[in-house]
């Protein structure tokens, strides 16, 4: 057995481990990992995914599980302090020593931290670790505002962070533009301006002199003699390698930081590797994520003896969203590497601006700068790494990108088939096509836990599905969703051609434009549809729905209902209770409370039903719509009607959304909830749509959901009063209700929409396809329409006389049983065959 | 619960013995069905408007032992006319009660005919 050392478990330090263990001959490697973090390592490139929800879990690149099922020893918590080169041998904090035969130094980066008096004061902070979000996030619930030093790729993605918590978020730079190292003197203004856009101060040749405040930070001064006050100060100007081991241990530095290493990754010791953001090739630090995971690659090759080609240095391309705003930056961007035309397009109004250089004879791409709109990125990244031919009029690139109607894929079938599609992972289009023709693959998550393709930074994911598109079509597969057997159309179509031809029925729907006699998969469908268009009473055509539909109530084990009644907001007065509690009684029915802050009546027989709601009705209750695809509950937390934190009257708001949502039937169950603060215990952001008080007045989150793939709500706008927060959540709803397939969910249809949150935003903010007012117009209709189907039913004998179990006699289902449980019933447990 | 299921015993047209009287036609929605009681079984009856078609069947799902099939949404599959169980969208045909998704047993039909507005479930019985 060959010993293996790992110091540092980051993202590249679990690459290496990753990459090792799937290459053939790695049995003969014993692998130790030290990290000196509590977790195992976690993608630091979403670290700003943290502050919108995400958790450590969800960050983690693999779970501690996974060390052990491959047979590596990880030991977090424990710090390296020294090498020991000749007895070949590292020391950890903890006492531990450990030989190696190889040593892995992948010991990443520290934030680095100018010199300036006052760097230590409280309220400052660098954005690094897991533990310097935690520390951020704690601080920031205690002021108003913020500012970030660096305007950098890292320093925006602070702010995108600092920005979401609600804080009054100011960026300072000490270049005259933001990204200098990505972008040139325009596109860093029209950045600049979209981020002011928001609310965010940029202040650029800004250096800090001092941070000012007496013990705890107040504000910034600088150099030339301004001054800005902020509360807390986020440090984002840079990275540090972590080089201090190596140093000591007489490997050979570089003067501006990180260990030197040959193109073979091997530092001045040849049994000593360095991986990653501690390690300087050519005196140039890689602080991206796919250099360093190439460089991991290179090291695995080597161990297991596989043929290796040296690195040549790494593509420093990237493309990323900053606060809402989509950059590209690709190949030379300046056009100053070698000789070069530009071609500029930029428009001011749309907030774009693309530049690409052009080899001086016109025959190559070289690189340039996309602000605004990268969807030709990932395209013209390809072009400049594969050397391809431009087009005769090369503007085409960036101007016919969303104009003309050329095929998409076109511009994919021309990649060489060793072209390289996912940076992260060297994931290349013959790959990715293999899987798609001889895998059968045939969906876009599927692809990707295929071939990994996506897996890392998650860029390359919409060239994967053009890709796979492309593939499809050319294997004659079939891609549209057509909803059985019985139509060959989309929800989106049927619903179309339910609005325009104005039909009212399930069964003149299958005669004009399907065949067969329907199934259980396109009648409640169609139902919904049609009760999201006409709103009309759904047991009007009741063979046509589910079973709860059908009944008004939640079938439930042994084929007993259950009751919800709505309690908007989860407000109820005492008397209220009383009677859920004397109905409970009287029909002896188990009752418990749901989710939703309502109270459930389980064991109803269906010829009790019409009974039980008779008595709630008359005591001032309506239908939950607990049955339905439709709204459910908008849940609220207490707000500041009583709680000492809240800063809006959340309980009034939720009720006043409950009540004008009440019963629309859409394609899926909508949940709703009002947080009166920031701290959140309504719990919004798990909410289709998620409402968060401000102090200004309210932000938007939509498209979450728990359920068994939980997803958390992204936040649409923020700082809305209530009015427009209903306009927005009208347009939402009822474009989530034209648009999506049936029986998915805000967050599922949010995940197949093209172009996402972005063009959400676009839909239901800036009115981009101009709908608005008439997605408006039709929520005003289903407001205007609503009844509750439960006084309905209780006031018209012929509906009510449905609700029986056998037609042939009054009896019922000698079937039902129940037997006790805590002082209540349950069904008795169901049998298989 | 098996000798649940061993009282529905299948019934083919030639071999009615009895034609038991159940309820009027009006009793049963349309493209829906009903349940109806005749000694202890419990039989789900389909009035199946859009073929012009009337069905009955055992009102017991074999998958979990319900009483239930007759609150389900009947359809067709191809040309086969089918019934969906509401609790977990098990599909039987109506014809001959083969269960569609093939994961659980078959279930039992019967002969319906209508006459004078009157539905008559047919039974096989030594009296």
């Amino acid at each position: 057995m060959k010993k293996i050392v790992v110091i540092g478990n980051g993202m590249v330090g679990y690459k290496f481990c990753e990459k090792l263990r799937a290459a053939e001959g790695n049995e003969i490697f014993d692998v130790t990992v030290f990290g000196e973090e509590p977790w195992p390592a976690y993608d630091r490139v979403h670290l700003s995914s943290y502050f919108s929800g995400a958790n450590a879990d969800t960050l983690m690149m693999a779970p501690r599980s996974w060390y052990h099922e491959h047979d590596i020893d990880l030991r977090t918590n424990e710090l390296i302090i020294k090498i020991d080169r000749i007895g070949k041998t590292v020391h950890s904090h903890t006492g531990n020593s450990i030989a190696y035969d190889f040593l892995i130094l992948a010991t990443g980066s520290g934030a680095f931290v100018p010199t300036i008096s006052g760097v230590d004061k409280k309220g400052v902070f660098v954005y690094r670790t897991l533990e310097d979000l935690d520390a951020i996030i704690a601080y920031g619930q205690k002021v108003k505002s913020a500012a970030v030093m660096g305007g950098g790729l890292l320093g925006l993605e602070a702010a995108k962070a600092v920005y979401d918590m609600g804080l009054k978020t100011h960026v300072v730079e000490f270049a005259p533009r933001l990204m200098p190292r990505q972008l040139d003197e325009n596109a860093a203004a029209l950045l600049k301006s979209k981020i002011e856009d928001l609310g965010i101060g940029v202040h650029l040749s800004k250096n800090t002199r001092e941070i000012s405040g007496n013990g705890k930070l107040t504000g910034l001064e600088f150099a030339d003699g301004t001054k800005l006050d902020v509360e807390m100060l986020v440090i984002s100007a840079g990275i540090k390698p972590r080089d201090e081991l190596a140093r000591d241990c007489q490997l050979e530095t570089n003067v501006r930081g990180g260990i030197v290493i040959n193109e073979f990754m091997q530092t001045t010791d040849p049994s000593i590797y360095a991986i990653g953001e501690a390690a300087a090739y050519k005196e140039l630090v890689y602080g991206l994520v796919a250099p360093g995971y190439e460089m991991a690659t290179q090291v695995v090759n080597q161990l297991v003896g596989k043929e290796v080609k040296p690195f040549m240095g790494f593509d420093m391309s990237t493309k990323l969203k900053l606060i809402g705003v989509e950059v590209g930056s690709f190949g030379d961007p300046f056009g100053d590497i070698e000789p070069c035309k530009s071609i500029v397009f930029e428009d001011k109004v749309k907030g774009l601006y693309k530049r690409i250089n052009i080899s001086k004879d016109g025959k190559k791409l070289l690189g340039g700068i996309l602000i605004g709109d990268t969807s030709a990125y990932n395209m013209l990244l390809q072009m400049v790494q594969n050397h391809m031919p431009l087009p005769p009029e090369p503007e085409d690139l960036i101007l016919g990108s969303r104009g003309g109607k050329e095929p998409s894929g076109a511009g994919i079938a021309a990649l060489p088939e060793g072209a390289q599609i996912c940076s992260c992972e060297n994931i290349t289009k013959s790959d990715i096509c293999k899987a798609i023709t001889e895998g059968g693959i045939e969906d876009i998550s599927a692809l990707k836990s295929c071939t990994k393709a996506g897996a890392g930074c998650g860029g390359c994911v919409p060239m994967v599905q053009d890709l796979l598109n492309h593939e499809l079509k050319n294997l004659g597969k079939k891609v549209k969703n057509v909803i059985c057997e019985h139509f060959d159309y989309t929800r989106q179509e049927l619903l179309d051609i339910i609005k325009i031809k104005e039909i009212k029925s399930y069964n003149r729907l299958l005669d004009e434009v399907g065949h067969g006699d329907g199934c259980e998969k396109c009648k409640p469908a169609v139902a919904s549809i049609l009760a999201s268009t006409w709103n009309e009473l759904v047991v009007k055509q009741d063979t046509i729905q589910d079973t709860n539909d059908r009944y008004l109530a939640n079938i439930q084990k042994g084929g007993s209902y259950s009751v919800v009644p709505r309690i908007p907001g989860g407000e109820i007065t005492p008397d209220k209770i009383i009677v859920i509690g004397q109905v409970a009684k009287k029909y002896g029915l188990y009752t418990k409370i749901t989710g939703g802050q309502r109270i459930d009546l389980f064991g109803a027989r269906v010829d009790q039903l019409p009974d039980i709601w008779e008595e709630l009705i008359d005591a001032g209750f309506e239908s939950g719509h607990a049955y339905g695809k439709s709204l459910r509950t908008v849940k609220s937390c207490v707000g500041s009607t009583w709680c000492r934190f809240g800063v809006q009257d959340a309980v009034s708001y939720a009720i006043r959304v409950e009540e004008r949502y009440r019963g629309l039937r859409s394609p899926h169950k909508l949940k709703g909830a009002v947080s009166g603060c920031t701290r959140e215990c309504a719990e919004a952001q798990s909410k289709d749509f998620g409402i968060i008080a401000t102090e200004k007045g309210w932000n938007l989150y939509v498209c979450g959901n728990g359920g068994s793939k939980p997803q958390h709500a992204q936040l649409l706008i923020n700082d809305i009063d209530s009015e427009t927060c209903i306009k927005y959540i009208d347009r939402f709803l009822m474009f989530y209700i034209k648009t999506a397939e049936p029986l998915n969910r805000t967050a599922t249809w949010l995940n197949k929409l093209e172009g996402g949150l972005d063009y959400l935003r676009d839909v239901v903010v800036n009115d981009c396809l101009g709908i608005g007012e008439e997605l408006e117009r039709e929520m005003d209709f289903m407001v205007d329409t609503y009844a509750c189907e439960w006084k309905e039913v209780v006031n018209n004998p012929v509906l009510r006389a449905k609700f029986k179990h056998f037609v042939n006699t009054e009896e019922n289902d000698p079937a039902m049983a129940f037997q006790p449980l805590r002082g209540q019933k349950i069904p008795v447990e169901w049998h298989g065959q | 619960m098996m000798t649940e299921l061993e009282k529905y015993k299948k019934v083919e047209a030639e071999d009615v013995t009895f034609w038991y009287r159940a309820a009027t036609v009006g009793a049963f929605p349309e493209d829906g069905g009903a349940c109806v009681k005749y000694k202890d079984l419990q039989i789900a009856v389909f009035n199946f408007t859009r073929r012009g078609e009337w069905y009955a069947c055992q009102n017991l799902c074999p998958h979990k032992m319900q009483m239930i099939l007759s609150r389900g949404m009947i359809g067709s599959t191809g040309e086969e006319p089918k019934v969906a169980c509401p609790f977990h969208k098990k599909t039987f045909s109506l014809k001959t009660g083969k269960n569609i998704n093939g994961d659980t047993c078959d279930i039992t039909t019967y002969p319906v005919k209508i006459e004078e507005g009157f539905v008559y479930i047919g039974f096989n019985e030594v009296f």
